[in-house]
């Protein structure tokens, strides 16, 4: 039908049990892995946020959009490939920190304003936010130094306000 | 004062216009079925919970009032699945009430325990687990509007032991029902309408493709509408069957796999298709990459997911078909146009299909043809409008194709999920839907022995269903298929080995007999109709007709084969 792309759903839906193995095996059904999934309450509890990264054909994923409004837990979805959002995501990296390479390891953390949140007597943890591409750049430059455990949390996307569109922070 | 659960939901079903349930009682639900007899509700106790759930269906589809299942959980709640996905796919109210085991051994492998609301999440449009006695109430409130609204569809609604044992207080719920997450949208856009106004004032070559959305909307009277504006000719699935009076003279009959050769040339040589509450199924489209690429294609459905689903539409119309045909009548009839002039020479071309391609078969003497034998009982019952139940198969394309059910809801069958055992236990709940009326189901061997168990729930509450079985003593659709483009390799669908239907009807204590004369078929009609109480026909037919026409699965429109045409190549690796 048309090409494969990664697209980025926003979804709130109801704070209840099954809602996520609704929307899960709804994506499931179509023969998509889910890429990453965010899901926590909103300022309003009986409402959850979801953001759902699926990689998938233009069609099929029109029609899961679709489906997914058609769920009776599914309060609002929204594709916002193509809109203009902020993109975050977390991860914690547990690297190798020898008493020779953890200087190093703290300068390169600083450029990139990781943290560093826990300190052990062979590694060090850091966390880091922000857009995928930077946090790869973060990853690929940890790997030499031996990476001991590597968590990422998904990607959150916000669409931009319409008064200061486009000007990242 | 206090209720206990199963006292809130009988109430609450009450208080919803339920009078029927049909179930099966188990563990789960002995509190339920203890305090059933206090309350006004008329029980069928159906010999199987799939043909609780089918006969469910049938009674929505004869009133269009959900259909109500009480079952146990585990084993109870797990036989109403087929039922379930039958209703998913045909878009029928139905609600499921199952018993579960009670909350605190949920997840322990508990006797007769399955995780339902699971199991059931992608057959039904919505379920429920109840966890709380007080949230009964507004969950079975809840549960009914949302299988009988928007497009309709099955719920079920699992219910612990000890929220059915639990005291809450009855909170009435009767107020509007708002559900943030479920706002079908009922009203077509107007600018859409606008489009498919100009869509259809400028066709030279339309035709109207409705469906069982037309039925489920009560819109026959606004496609009647439309049709004597517009003047365009209707072929209807199988699923829409009796929206358009079948003596019409701009009736094209069925379409599709099993539809009419005019019907589906039709749909190959219009330059307008007009799809109300239709879906675009593949025994409707056959080859889809051939499908309606010479016409403009406009597409009324309340389930936006049914839009441009396998389909491209040029204006699709989202809303209640009902709606929309009221207001697209209203567009319409300000647009001037000799209509019937204009299509004239579009009326020839049917006309021309018509004439050199009927519906036919051949009359063999001293053998009934199946074709004949439902045609028969067609012109000795069609006076009394009766609601017609079928099974699947061969014997149902033949009933769609020669029993003519010109009113809605009248025609109540197994569409998109092809659910053999269907036809009893759905004319079971139309015969309850419609006490005192006839109802008429046309079985096949194959099918009926998968549900037959139900001639007892016939007897019990002597419904006169008047039940023919076409008997070819074959799986005859598997057969025709084996024959057609599987070098005649008959694997498995040999049903010599039968019960003796007359004498199995006698066991279950209703009249039954036999026919297998052709002379001797109008009587054996009459004869059903004029005994009282529930009868079975086991009607004797020729073991080795096939059903045309037949639009090989995955060919185009134009590749339909008729009675009586050269055996069509092997389509090999063609789907099912």
């Amino acid at each position: 039908m048309s090409d494969t792309r990664t697209h980025i759903l926003s979804l709130d839906v109801e704070n209840k049990a099954g809602v996520l193995a609704r929307i899960a095996g709804l994506i499931a059904a179509k023969g998509y892995n889910i890429e990453s999934l965010i899901v926590a309450e909103t300022l309003d509890p009986s409402i959850s946020h979801m953001t759902l990264v699926v990689r998938g054909d233009e069609w099929v994923i029109e029609q899961a959009v679709k489906q997914l409004n058609r769920l009776i837990d599914v309060i609002k979805v929204r594709d916002l490939t193509d809109m203009k959002t902020v993109d975050r995501e977390l991860v914690l990296v547990q690297v190798d920190a020898k008493a020779s390479t953890r200087a190093e390891l703290l300068e390169v953390a600083g450029i990139f304003r990781a943290r560093v949140v826990d300190v052990g007597s062979t590694a060090l943890t850091f966390e880091v936010t922000g857009d995928p591409g930077k946090l790869e750049a973060f990853v690929e430059l940890m790997r030499p130094y031996g990476i001991q455990r590597f968590y990422r949390s998904g990607k959150m996307a916000m669409q931009r306000s319409r008064q200061t569109g486009g000007a990242e922070s | 004062m206090k209720l206990t659960g199963s006292e809130i939901l009988l109430k609450s079903l009450l208080r919803e216009g339920v009078h029927t349930v049909f179930g099966h009682p188990g563990g789960a639900v002995m509190h339920t079925y203890d305090a059933l007899p206090k309350y006004p509700l008329q029980h069928i106790l159906c010999r199987h919970e799939q043909a609780a759930a089918h006969a469910a269906e049938g009674f929505y589809k004869a009133s269009g009032f959900p259909g109500s299942v009480l079952v146990t959980s585990g084993p109870g709640a797990c036989n109403t699945i087929t039922g379930l996905t039958d209703a998913l796919l045909d878009s029928m109210a139905i609600v499921v009430l199952s018993g579960q085991v009670p909350t605190d051994v949920m997840g322990c492998d508990a006797f007769q325990e399955a995780d339902v609301v699971g199991a059931t999440r992608s057959c039904t449009k919505h379920n429920y687990l109840v966890r709380e006695t007080s949230e009964l109430s507004r969950t079975i409130r809840d549960a009914y509007h949302i299988a009988g609204s928007g497009r309709p569809g099955p719920v079920l609604v699992d219910l612990p032991k000890d929220v059915l044992m639990g005291k809450a207080h009855y909170v009435e719920h009767s107020g509007p029902i708002d559900i943030r997450g479920y706002k079908p949208s009922m009203d077509g856009h107007p600018v859409q309408i606008k489009k498919a106004v100009e869509l259809i004032a400028n066709a030279k070559r339309p035709v109207i493709y409705g469906g069982g959305g037309i039925i489920h909307s009560g819109a026959s009277e606004e496609l009647r509408q439309l049709v004597d504006l517009i003047k365009a000719p209707v072929t209807l699935t199988v699923m829409g069957l009796g929206a358009f009076p079948t003596d019409d003279p701009l009736w094209l009959g069925m379409l599709g796999m099993h539809g009419t050769y005019t019907a589906n040339w039709v749909m190959t040589e219009c330059d307008l298709m007009i799809a109300i509450g239709s879906r675009f199924d593949d025994r409707v489209t056959g080859k889809l990459s051939e499908f309606g690429k010479q016409c403009k294609i406009m597409h009324i459905d309340i389930d936006p997911t049914s839009i441009r689903k396998t389909v491209e539409v040029d204006v699709p119309i989202v809303g209640d078909v009902k709606h929309v045909l009221r207001a697209l009548n209203r567009e319409l009839a300000k647009v001037e146009r000799d209509w019937a002039k204009d299509f004239a020479p579009w009326y020839a071309d049917i006309a021309t299909w018509q004439r050199e391609h009927p519906l036919r078969y051949a009359e063999e003497p001293g053998v009934i043809k199946p074709q004949y034998a439902i045609d028969t009982i067609y012109r000795a019952t069609e006076q009394y409008h009766p609601a017609v139940a079928t099974g699947v198969g061969q014997h149902q394309m033949w009933a769609s194709q020669y029993y003519r059910a010109s009113k809605p809801r009248r025609w109540i069958t197994s569409g998109g999920l092809g659910t053999m055992g269907f036809g009893l236990p759905a004319a079971i709940g139309a015969q309850t839907a419609l006490p005192g009326e006839l109802v008429i189901c046309i079985e096949g061997d194959g099918s009926f022995q998968m549900n037959l168990q139900e001639l007892s729930t016939c007897v019990q509450y002597n419904l006169p269903i008047k039940t023919f079985i076409i008997n070819n003593q074959y799986l005859g659709m598997v057969r025709q298929w084996q024959e057609m483009f599987y070098q005649e390799n008959y694997s498995q669908v040999d049903l010599q080995v039968q019960p003796d239907f007359v004498k199995l009807a006698e066991a279950y204590g209703l009249k039954g007999f036999r026919v297998d004369r052709p002379e001797d078929m109008a009587q054996a009609v009459e004869r059903a109709v004029a005994t009282p109480g529930p009868v079975l026909v086991d009607v004797r037919v020729a073991r080795n007709e096939n059903c045309f026409p037949m639009v090989p699965s995955g060919a185009s429109l134009r590749d339909i084969i008729e009675f009586g045409d050269p055996p069509p190549p092997i389509y090999l690796g063609v789907d099912a």
